[in-house]
């Protein structure tokens, strides 16, 4: 059995007076890939900002590699330079390079001699199609070039576990393939990931998990194949029937 | 880029139709100004008193014979507002910077940085240059300097550092927070996120009011002559005075016009394409 990444224990969270995590329970193991899936709105983003630390939390634990992250005293920095969290939106730094982009985290962070993480992040970027955008700066770069950019500025951490946010909900359809490759090329490779998505074909193909969220819980856990064929409960079914008359599946 | 019509330059539009009322409309438009300033002119020139007014205001000679002195006067203003520029960058930033700590810890900070602000930027500078130039240095306290062009120096310093630390505060408010967000993700502090991600753009957005308040400073520089710092007004006035002709106030004004013409229009066109680029969405 392979050693747990994330266990989530109990976590509410609430944004003034609306509860939007009501006791989340969750385990991940390391090479594990789950899908997050769930409507708008009940609480997959603010589930995986709880998870490095980018939203407080009121209640609950979460552990990475056994250690309790939610103690006071712990550094949060610490802790999220092994999370890489990829958003929905990008949100590349305008104001650098492709290059800059990557290498500020290791240089500012873990202080690699710029030359390292240089060559560090050109063998990254080369490894996923963008060898040639390097000196580029982002609103260069098509949305699907964009995003590829994000993954690998997250991945130049050398993250023990990766978040990915809805990440192709902001691109046009044709620029979706391209970003979704690159997240099974990571899953093959053996990367532990936690991944909210709308794209219910890809959770099917990649996840070996597949989470419900309703209302800010876990309503349903399992294997894809049970999920998206035979789910147990009747608001996973309408959430699914939902979707299927959407044409997202 | 201006066109007759006033409005910004619009792209070429290649229908011809358009392009001959571009044509027309440059004609216009020369037509209506020649027409409008040679009206005024007239009007001017043909007032009784108007050979006495050109005689005390506008006599050639006077503005060619001083335009040399007040010109080297000049030179203390550019020295004071260049040194001012400088220190009131610095210092702008760090007082906008103060005023973004989050947190209760910082609040007396906070407060210290925002009082700052709001006294120096609601009193009139003129009595802030008395206030510091009289009164602090008249305190005659050791090792305080008493030089004006010192006390001419802090009291613009102070003065403009309070508008634009405001300017640099709309800055960093202005850049998204998810910018600071993907930041703290990769693990850089709060310090680092702002030192690398979120001032570096917030100072790019902010040149255009930046040059403006700059704007503002160099004219600011005539106020010191009050502090009896021997600068360019002081000098026109100066001369003004023993000669009973007003000339030498058109040359100083002339002198003004030269050095903040061209940043006003830099300033003018930045803001213009920063406009343009919101317009057409791009970031
Ligand atoms: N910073 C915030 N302040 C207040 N409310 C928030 C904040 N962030 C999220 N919420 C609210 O929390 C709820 C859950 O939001 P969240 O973004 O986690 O949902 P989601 O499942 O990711 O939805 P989507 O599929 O649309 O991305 C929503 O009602 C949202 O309005
Ligand atoms: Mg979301």
């Amino acid at each position: 059995m392979t050693a747990e990444v994330v266990r989530i224990e109990g976590l509410h969270k609430s944004f003034d007076k609306l509860e939007v995590l009501r006791g989340i329970d969750l385990a991940v193991r390391e090479h594990e890939v789950v899908c997050l899936i769930g409507a708008s709105g009940s609480g997959k983003s603010t589930l995986l900002r709880c998870i490095n630390l980018l939203e407080a939390i009121d209640a609950g634990r979460i552990l990475i590699d056994r250690t309790d992250i939610t103690l006071p005293g712990v550094d949060a920095n610490k802790i999220r330079r092994r999370i890489g969290i990829v958003f929905q939106a990008f949100n590349l730094f305008p104001h650098m390079s492709v290059l800059d982009n990557v290498t500020l985290g290791p240089r500012r962070v873990l202080r690699l001699p710029r030359d390292r993480a240089e060559d560090d992040a050109t063998e990254l970027l080369a490894r996923f199609g963008l060898a040639d955008k390097r000196t580029e700066y982002p609103d260069r770069l098509s949305g699907g070039q964009q995003q590829r950019v994000a993954i690998v500025r997250a991945l130049a951490m050398h993250p023990d576990l990766m978040l990915l946010d809805e990440i192709t909900s902001a691109l046009d359809p044709e620029l979706v393939a391209e970003v979704l490759s690159v997240v099974r090329e990571l899953a093959a490779g053996g990367m532990t990931m936690i991944i909210a998505t709308h794209e219910m074909g890809f959770a099917r193909d990649i996840a070996n998990r597949v989470c419900f969220l309703d209302a800010g819980r876990i309503l349903e856990d399992g294997p894809p194949s049970r999920i998206f064929s035979a789910p147990t409960e009747p608001r996973t079914r309408q959430f699914l029937d939902r979707v299927i008359a959407a044409g997202r599946m | 880029m201006i066109s007759p019509s006033g409005l910004p330059a619009q792209p070429a539009v290649s229908t011809g139709r358009r392009r001959r009322d571009g044509g027309r409309s440059i004609l216009i438009a020369v037509v209506s100004t020649l027409v409008f300033f040679s009206v005024i002119g007239w009007v001017i020139v043909s007032s009784p008193s108007w050979p006495l007014v050109q005689h005390d205001f506008f006599d050639a000679e006077v503005f060619w014979r001083y335009l040399p002195v007040i010109g080297s006067a000049f030179v203390t203003n550019i020295a004071l507002f260049l040194i001012t520029e400088v220190l009131v960058l610095i210092l702008g930033l760090f007082i906008a910077v103060l005023r973004s700590l989050p947190g209760p810890v910082f609040f007396p900070v906070r407060l210290v940085a925002i009082a700052y602000a709001d006294i120096f930027r609601g009193v009139p500078s003129l009595l802030i240059i008395y206030v510091l130039g009289f009164g602090i240095a008249g305190l005659g306290i050791p090792g305080v300097p008493n030089d004006p062009f010192f006390w001419a120096a802090v009291s613009l310093t102070l003065v403009y550092t309070a508008y634009v630390s405001e300017v640099y505060r709309a800055g960093i408010e202005s850049i998204h927070p998810s910018q600071a967000a993907a930041a703290r993700s990769l693990g850089l502090t709060q310090a680092q996120a702002l030192r690398y991600v979120v001032i570096p753009q917030a100072v790019r957005r902010v040149i255009p009011p930046l040059l403006n308040d700059f704007i503002g400073l160099q004219k600011d520089t005539v106020l010191v002559s009050y502090l009896g710092l021997v600068e360019a007004f002081r000098t026109a006035n100066i001369e003004q005075q023993s000669i009973f002709n007003y000339t030498p106030y058109l040359a100083l004004s002339v002198i003004f016009l030269v050095i903040t013409l061209p940043l006003t229009r830099l300033t003018d066109y930045l803001v213009a394409r920063d406009r343009r680029r919101f317009l057409a969405g791009a970031r």
